[in-house]
């Protein structure tokens, strides 16, 4: 591997570590303060029992996600300097903005989680619901870099420079919306579907049990609505993309041809040398409608740009991933929807449970598939248009040595906190 | 003037962060270098001081990086470029510490446990080591020194390991560990604890003072007027702290070892100014445009009113007076 790929094989290692545990980090504060609330409201001691046992949880994959994150902030110059050098004073505004709503984060999480004898119950349940906030507010700011790297403004390019810097208009990325809501809602939905799994499954093993179902609901309540809102935000993302990174959707689908009526491809095989997909199935201006509202527009192919710069043929596999894992989601979110309608009890509905249980990776299947679309889609390029990543990379050569102690840390720290969690669950004996 | 601003908050942060973060990693040196008839109790006592507050004492370390990296982005990036090394075993270090502490206390208790204790530890032992040596590197003029050679051993890896570093890195890791030991004498529960500490903040803080004596003389020379006064300023902090300690008057130890890793830590500041690595980057010519330092300052303004009151009431409710 040359030492580009490398720089980009660390980064996207750390990154696709870091954004599980971040994601979780976000999303499961707001799940404890819900179930510390109950427990207030309703004296239930489950829900106490529940808080807790998610509060245990959250500390190891809340640790894990700080010290990563730390080494992210650190890499983004390690790998590439120039790219800090260049874009640092335009992307250093959400930068610490977003350092503000770590540490808002982490102090009270240090409260929540170590201050039940010395809070009364109401600060405590407040310190939970200012780290949901804080979680939230700081996985917005940091998803404002990429949205600026992905569609760039607040500065005039100068023989390839970047001058006349306006830091407040880059904080204004037509990718932000799309992305901040994108990501918030799969940081939910993930969670949500992966704790209502392990609740799920527990209490399938167990033959219903009064506590896991508590904890389904109050987990699915969360997860289902977001993976139901992720169809709407997700078909506009497309939207946004298909009108501003053609090629990245091109890649996305498999699009080779520019083409008006451009079909929508389900699977396939992209063969990059013969330029076209096979084995797919094609839906007839399927892409068009999708990307346009329109079956007759124009969608644009990567026979537009040089063979060279056409992104990883992975990306389509990617995206097809998460618009699978997507679909599914939405699917089981819209089963429990009709359940709750009908009043049905969760307890009798063993197929539901075991569905449930299936989704529990897919949120997080397609979080990392999704980053891939997103940052494989927009190679060469690390701010679209204007500087490419291979300018970038530090001249220091041997990146495979980091690389190779990052991923055996990683590897290690993954194995562990599974093992732990796995621990965890059966330590709640209800 | 702004970058002025913006640099004299990075230090403030940085001696936020040695203090408080800093005594984080000395407690992991305790913890590993815990022995004798009450060990688990010395255990104890360090993890009940670290837990509530370790993620946030660590955010400075990350508050640092940003400012650095917004307001001077050619600076980190000449440092992440000829660190990469050391920045990485100080990473690695980070990642290890905060991740065994919490994994020995999830982990079955036993061998698992015990072995995380020592992953938690040698992290605790490695992060500060690298800092000082990353601190002393881009105060050493070496760092962007191109007259040493341009083979990967002579860009890379010389630069920060000379004796200087090096020596900076043992005091920076026995100063954290003499931080640590001052604040347990405050936290233990019972005079044996107390003393126990006690006898270890007098160790830690007489071999610190001899590194620093032994890392002066490795440096490079400093030539500004006021330096009889710095070490003058350090000279009292440590002889006020040793009176305080010898005497047991914990609280004071505790205040003037805080003063006196800021005379330490402003003292090399000033050493350096107006620069921010030692040669070449002058800290007003490597600033990034007023655009960026004026909204920065105006968000770090906003980021202390939120702040100030959250740090307050984190360690008023972890660390009451008693």
């Amino acid at each position: 591997m040359n030492e580009v790929l490398l720089a980009r094989s660390q980064m996207a290692l750390s990154l696709g570590f870091h954004i599980v545990f971040a994601t979780v980090g976000v999303a499961m504060p707001a799940l404890m303060s819900v179930a510390e609330w109950r427990w207030l409201k309703t004296k239930d001691a489950d829900y106490l029992t529940l808080t807790k046992a998610w509060a245990r949880g959250t500390t190891i994959l809340f640790a894990v996600g700080a010290v990563s994150g730390t080494v992210l902030s650190f890499e983004l110059g390690l790998l590439f300097p120039g790219f800090m050098a260049h874009a640092g004073p335009l992307i250093g505004m959400p930068f610490s903005l977003e350092g503000f709503a770590f540490f808002t984060e982490a102090i009270f999480l240090g409260l929540y989680l170590y201050g039940w004898d010395r809070l009364s119950p109401k600060l405590h349940l407040a310190s939970g619901v200012i780290v949901a906030l804080s979680g939230m507010a700081s996985a917005g700011f940091v998803t404002l870099v990429n949205a600026w790297m992905n569609a760039p403004k607040g500065f005039r390019l100068e023989n390839g420079k970047m001058v006349d810097l306006d830091p407040l208009a880059a904080m204004t990325s037509s990718f932000a919306p799309h992305e901040i809501a994108h990501l918030l809602l799969a940081a939910y939905a993930a969670t949500g579907f992966a704790v209502a799994a392990v609740h799920a499954g527990l209490s399938l093993r167990r033959g219903g049990s009064p506590f896991h179902l508590k904890a389904l609901s109050l987990a699915l309540l969360m997860g289902a609505p977001a993976a139901l809102a992720q169809l709407v935000v997700g078909d506009h993302a497309g939207k946004v993309v298909a009108e501003q990174q053609p090629m990245k959707l091109a890649a996305m689908e498999g699009l080779f041809k520019t083409a008006a009526h451009a079909p929508l491809h389900l699977g396939g095989v992209p063969d990059y040398d013969a330029r076209q997909t096979r084995y797919a199935i094609e839906i007839p201006s399927g892409l068009s409608i999708f990307a346009f509202n329109d079956p007759a527009a124009t969608v644009k192919g990567l026979e537009e740009i040089p063979r060279a710069d056409w992104p990883h043929p992975a990306v389509h596999y990617a995206f097809q991933t998460m618009v699978g894992c997507g679909t599914l989601m939405a699917a089981v979110a819209a089963w429990a929807l009709v359940l709750l309608i009908r009043r049905k009890p969760l307890e009798a509905r063993k197929w539901f449970l075991r569905a449930v249980v299936a989704c529990g990776p897919l949120g997080f299947v397609a979080i990392e598939t999704g980053w891939m679309v997103t940052e494989l889609g927009r190679q060469p390029w690390v701010v679209y248009g204007v500087i490419r990543t291979a300018d970038t990379v530090t001249p220091m050569p041997g990146l495979v040595v980091p690389f190779v102690l990052f991923a055996l840390v990683y590897l290690l720290l993954s194995a562990t906190v599974a093992r732990l969690l796995w621990r965890q669950f059966h330590l709640v004996e209800r | 003037m702004l970058p002025d601003l913006i640099a004299a908050v990075m230090l403030v942060a940085l001696v936020l962060y040695a203090v408080l973060g800093g005594a984080d990693f000395g407690g992991g040196v305790w913890d590993l270098a815990a022995f004798g008839p009450r060990a688990k109790q010395q255990r104890e006592t360090i993890e009940h001081s670290i837990a509530p507050v370790w993620e946030a004492n660590h955010v400075w370390l990350i508050l640092i990086v940003v400012l650095l990296f917004t307001a001077f982005p050619l600076a980190w990036a000449t440092a992440s470029i000829f660190l990469h090394l050391p920045l990485t075993a100080m990473l690695i270090g980070v990642v290890l510490r905060g991740s065994a502490f919490v994994f020995r206390k999830y982990d079955v208790p036993g061998p698992a446990e015990r072995t995380w204790s020592r992953v938690f530890a040698a992290g605790s032992v490695v992060a500060p080591f690298f800092l000082g040596v990353c601190l002393a590197a881009i105060s050493s003029g070496h760092l962007t020194d191109r007259a040493i050679g341009e083979s990967y051993a002579q860009r890379y890896v010389w630069p920060w390991l000379g004796l200087f570093p090096v020596l900076v890195g043992l005091f920076v890791l026995v100063l954290f560990a003499f931080v640590a030991a001052v604040y347990l004498t405050v936290e233990a529960d019972t005079k044996e604890l107390q003393e126990d500490f006690r006898r270890r903040a007098l160790g830690s803080g007489g071999f610190s003072a001899v590194l620093a004596v032994a890392a002066a003389l490795a440096g490079p020379k400093v030539r500004v007027p006021e330096l009889p006064l710095i070490v003058g300023a350090a000279v009292v902090a440590a002889a006020v702290t040793a009176q305080a300690l010898l005497t047991r008057a914990y609280r004071r130890a505790r205040v003037f070892t805080i003063a006196l890793v800021a005379v330490f830590i402003g003292g090399w500041a000033f050493g350096m100014y107006p620069n921010l690595i030692n040669p070449g980057f002058e800290l007003h010519q490597s600033a990034a445009p007023e655009a960026t330092l004026r909204l920065l300052v105006l968000a770090l303004a906003a980021g202390v009113v939120v702040l100030a009151p959250s740090l307050y009431f984190l360690f008023r409710v972890f660390k009451p007076a008693r």
